[in-house]
C-alpha cells in the first residue's frame, strides 16, 4: 500500500503527462478493475475503456491544482470506474441493480458530470477542426498544439514567407473560431 | 484595433511574451473598452479549450502506449481475454440454453466439416472466397421454415414463401429501391429477396451484374416496398488512404452484424487496382456489406476473402458504383441518384450504426 506522500509524487507525475506515473497507476490498479468489470456484466475490452476513461477523468482533476486526495488513489479509482461502468450499462439498458461494491465507494458524481461536460467541449473543437479542412487544420494544429514557430511553419507548408503563413493562419483561426463558437452558443 | 492584432496580442500576453510597458498598455486597454476586454476573453477561454484539447490528445496517447507495453508484458490482456470474458459472460446468462445450444453446435460443426471438405475439392475456390453463405444450415433451414409457418398463421405481411440456400448483404443507393451488392450473389440465382432490419421481405430483380468488377445492382419490384429517404451515407470519387479506420454491417448470421478494421492496401488480390485491401474480420455471408470510413463514406463493397491468408479480405472500390450507374443508364435509361448529404459524419461510432442499419439489406436467393 502507497503511502499518501507516495500518491501525491504519483499524480503530480500524471499531471505532467509523465508515462512512468500512468504505468504505475496501471500496474497497481488495471487488474481490480478488470475483475469487478467482468463480474458485473462485461469484457475485458470494456475494462480497458473504463480504466482509460477513468485516467482521464484523474489526469484532468490533478491537472486542476486544487485537487487533494481525500481518500486512498486505489479507492478514488474504483469508484469513478464503478460510476462509469453504471453509467455506460445504463445507457445500454443492460441496468444491473444488483452491481456489487467489492471495495468501499467516494462520491464522484461531481467529478463524472464535469468531465462528461468538458468531453462534450473537446468534441466541439475537433468537430470543429475537422471541419475548416486541410491545409487549416494543420497549420493550426502546428502552431496551436505542436507550438511551432511560424517561420518554421513558412517552411514545411510552402509558404514564401513567415507573414503569408502568419496571414493564412489568421484566416484559419477566424473559421475555426467561428465554427467553434456558434456550435458553443447553440448547445447552451 | 485591427482585430488580427488583437487576437496576436492576446496570445502574445497569455504567453507572456510582452515587456512590462506593452503588458501595462494592453491591460489599460482591456479595462477601458469593454468590447476589447470582451474579445480578448473570448479568446482567452477558446484558446484555453485548445490547449485543454491537445493535452488530453497527448496525454490519451500516452496512455495508450502503456497500455501496449503492458499489453506486450502480458499484464493486460488483449483479443484474448475478450473471448475468455464473454464465454464467461454467456455462460451466466444463459446457463438453462447451453445445453440446447450444444447440441445443435453439434450439427453446425458437422456440416462445416462436410463444407470444407467440399470446397477444398474445388481449387479455384480455395485461393479466393467469395463471402455468401451459401450453404444455410439445417438448423437455419428449420427456423425459416418455423417462422414461414408463423407469418402464414398470421398473414399480416405479405412475406414471400421462399427457400432460401444462400445469404449475403446489399446496402441502398437509391430510396427507390435500388440495392448494391456482389456479382457472385446473384450470378446463378433463380430468384432474389431482400430484407430489411425489421424483416420485411421484398422480391428484386438484378438490373446490373458485371462479373469483372463482381458488382451488382438490384431493385426491389415488390409493390409494398415504398420509397425510402434519408440514406445517411454518401460515395466518395477519392480513393481512400491507407490505415484508414473502417467498419461494416453485413449479415454472416441471421442477425446484423457490426466488424471494424482498417485500409490495409490500395490494391486488391494481384494488385487488381479496382479494390483494396482491407483487414477486418468477415465471413460468409458478409459480402456485398458496405465498408464505411469514420466519417460515413462508403468507400467500398465487401466481397471476397484470401483463404489461406488471415485478414486479407478485398473490397470493391466504390468508384466502380458510378460507372455501373452511368451503364445503366445507357442500357435501360435508369437514373440512379445517389445520395448526397451524409448525415453520419460527426457522430460517434453507436449512433452511426443506428442511423445505417435501416439501410443495409439482407439479400437471399436460391
Amino acid at each position: 500500500m502507497k503511502t499518501f506522500d507516495q500518491e501525491e509524487i504519483l499524480l503530480k507525475g500524471l499531471a505532467a503527462n509523465d508515462t512512468n506515473a500512468i504505468e504505475t497507476i496501471y500496474r497497481e490498479n488495471f487488474t481490480a478493475i478488470k475483475a469487478f468489470i467482468i463480474k458485473n456484466n462485461g469484457y475485458s475490452d470494456d475494462a480497458r475503456d473504463i480504466f482509460q476513461e477513468a485516467m482521464i477523468v484523474l489526469f484532468e482533476k490533478s491537472k486542476s491544482g486544487s485537487f487533494v486526495l481525500s481518500c486512498q488513489l486505489q479507492t478514488y479509482l474504483y469508484s469513478i470506474c464503478r460510476r462509469l461502468w453504471l453509467k455506460k450499462l445504463q445507457k445500454q439498458n443492460r441496468f444491473n441493480p444488483s452491481i456489487e461494491s467489492i471495495q468501499e465507494i467516494v462520491p464522484v458524481e461531481d467529478e463524472i458530470d464535469l468531465h462528461e461536460k468538458k468531453n462534450q467541449d473537446f468534441l466541439l473543437m475537433e468537430d470543429a477542426l475537422q471541419k475548416i479542412g486541410e491545409p487549416c487544420k494543420s497549420l493550426l494544429e502546428a502552431f496551436y498544439i505542436d507550438k511551432k514557430s511560424m517561420p518554421e511553419i513558412a517552411d514545411s507548408f510552402g509558404y514564401t514567407n513567415a507573414d503569408n503563413a502568419k496571414t493564412q493562419k489568421y484566416k484559419c483561426l477566424m473559421r475555426l473560431k467561428k465554427i467553434f463558437f456558434a456550435q458553443y452558443k447553440n448547445k447552451d | 484595433m485591427d482585430e488580427n492584432l488583437l487576437l496576436d496580442a492576446v496570445e502574445r500576453y497569455n504567453n507572456g511574451e510582452m515587456n512590462d510597458q506593452e503588458r501595462l498598455f494592453f491591460e489599460e486597454l482591456r479595462k477601458n473598452n469593454a468590447d476589447i476586454d470582451e474579445a480578448a476573453a473570448e479568446h482567452t477561454f477558446f484558446l484555453a479549450q485548445l490547449e485543454k484539447m491537445s493535452e488530453q490528445k497527448s496525454f490519451k496517447h500516452n496512455l495508450n502506449e502503456v497500455e501496449n507495453k503492458l499489453i506486450n508484458e502480458g499484464i493486460i490482456s488483449h483479443s484474448k481475454g475478450r473471448t475468455k470474458a464473454r464465454v464467461v459472460y454467456l455462460w451466466n446468462r444463459y446457463r438453462r440454453t447451453i445445453a440446447v445450444a450444444a447440441a445443435i453446435a453439434g450439427v453446425i460443426s458437422f456440416s462445416t466439416a462436410s463444407l470444407i471438405s467440399k470446397y477444398s475439392e474445388n481449387k479455384k475456390v480455395a485461393v479466393i472466397t467469395p463471402l455468401v453463405d451459401n450453404k444455410l444450415n439445417q438448423f437455419e433451414h428449420k427456423l425459416n421454415q418455423i417462422e414461414h409457418k408463423l407469418n402464414d398463421a398470421t398473414a399480416t405481411t405479405s412475406r414471400p414463401k421462399f427457400e432460401a440456400n444462400f445469404r449475403a448483404t446489399g446496402f441502398l443507393v437509391d430510396g427507390n429501391g435500388y440495392i448494391v451488392t456482389n456479382a457472385h450473389v446473384v450470378q446463378n440465382a433463380k430468384n432474389l429477396i431482400v430484407e430489411n432490419k425489421k424483416g420485411d421481405q421484398f422480391y428484386a430483380n438484378a438490373v446490373y451484374a458485371n462479373t469483372v468488377t463482381d458488382l451488382a445492382i438490384l431493385k426491389i419490384t415488390d409493390t409494398s416496398f415504398k420509397k425510402v429517404s434519408g440514406l445517411p451515407y454518401t460515395f466518395p470519387k477519392s480513393t481512400a488512404e491507407l490505415a484508414e479506420p473502417i467498419f461494416t454491417l453485413g449479415y454472416p448470421r441471421e442477425e446484423v452484424v457490426y466488424g471494424e478494421g482498417y485500409l490495409s492496401a490500395k490494391s486488391g488480390y494481384y494488385g487488381d487496382t479496382a479494390s483494396y485491401q482491407i483487414s477486418i474480420s468477415v465471413n460468409p455471408g458478409n459480402s456485398g456489406g458496405p465498408v464505411i470510413d469514420k466519417d460515413g463514406e462508403v468507400i467500398g463493397i465487401i466481397s471476397s476473402k484470401e483463404t489461406n491468408a488471415d485478414g486479407v479480405v478485398f473490397a470493391i472500390k466504390s468508384k466502380n458504383i458510378y460507372n455501373a450507374l452511368s451503364e445503366i443508364k445507357k442500357e435501360k435509361d435508369v437514373t440512379i441518384k445517389l445520395p448526397t448529404i451524409n448525415s453520419l459524419k460527426g457522430l460517434d461510432r453507436v449512433r452511426q450504426i443506428k442511423k445505417l442499419e435501416d439501410f443495409v439489406y439482407k439479400v437471399k436467393g436460391n
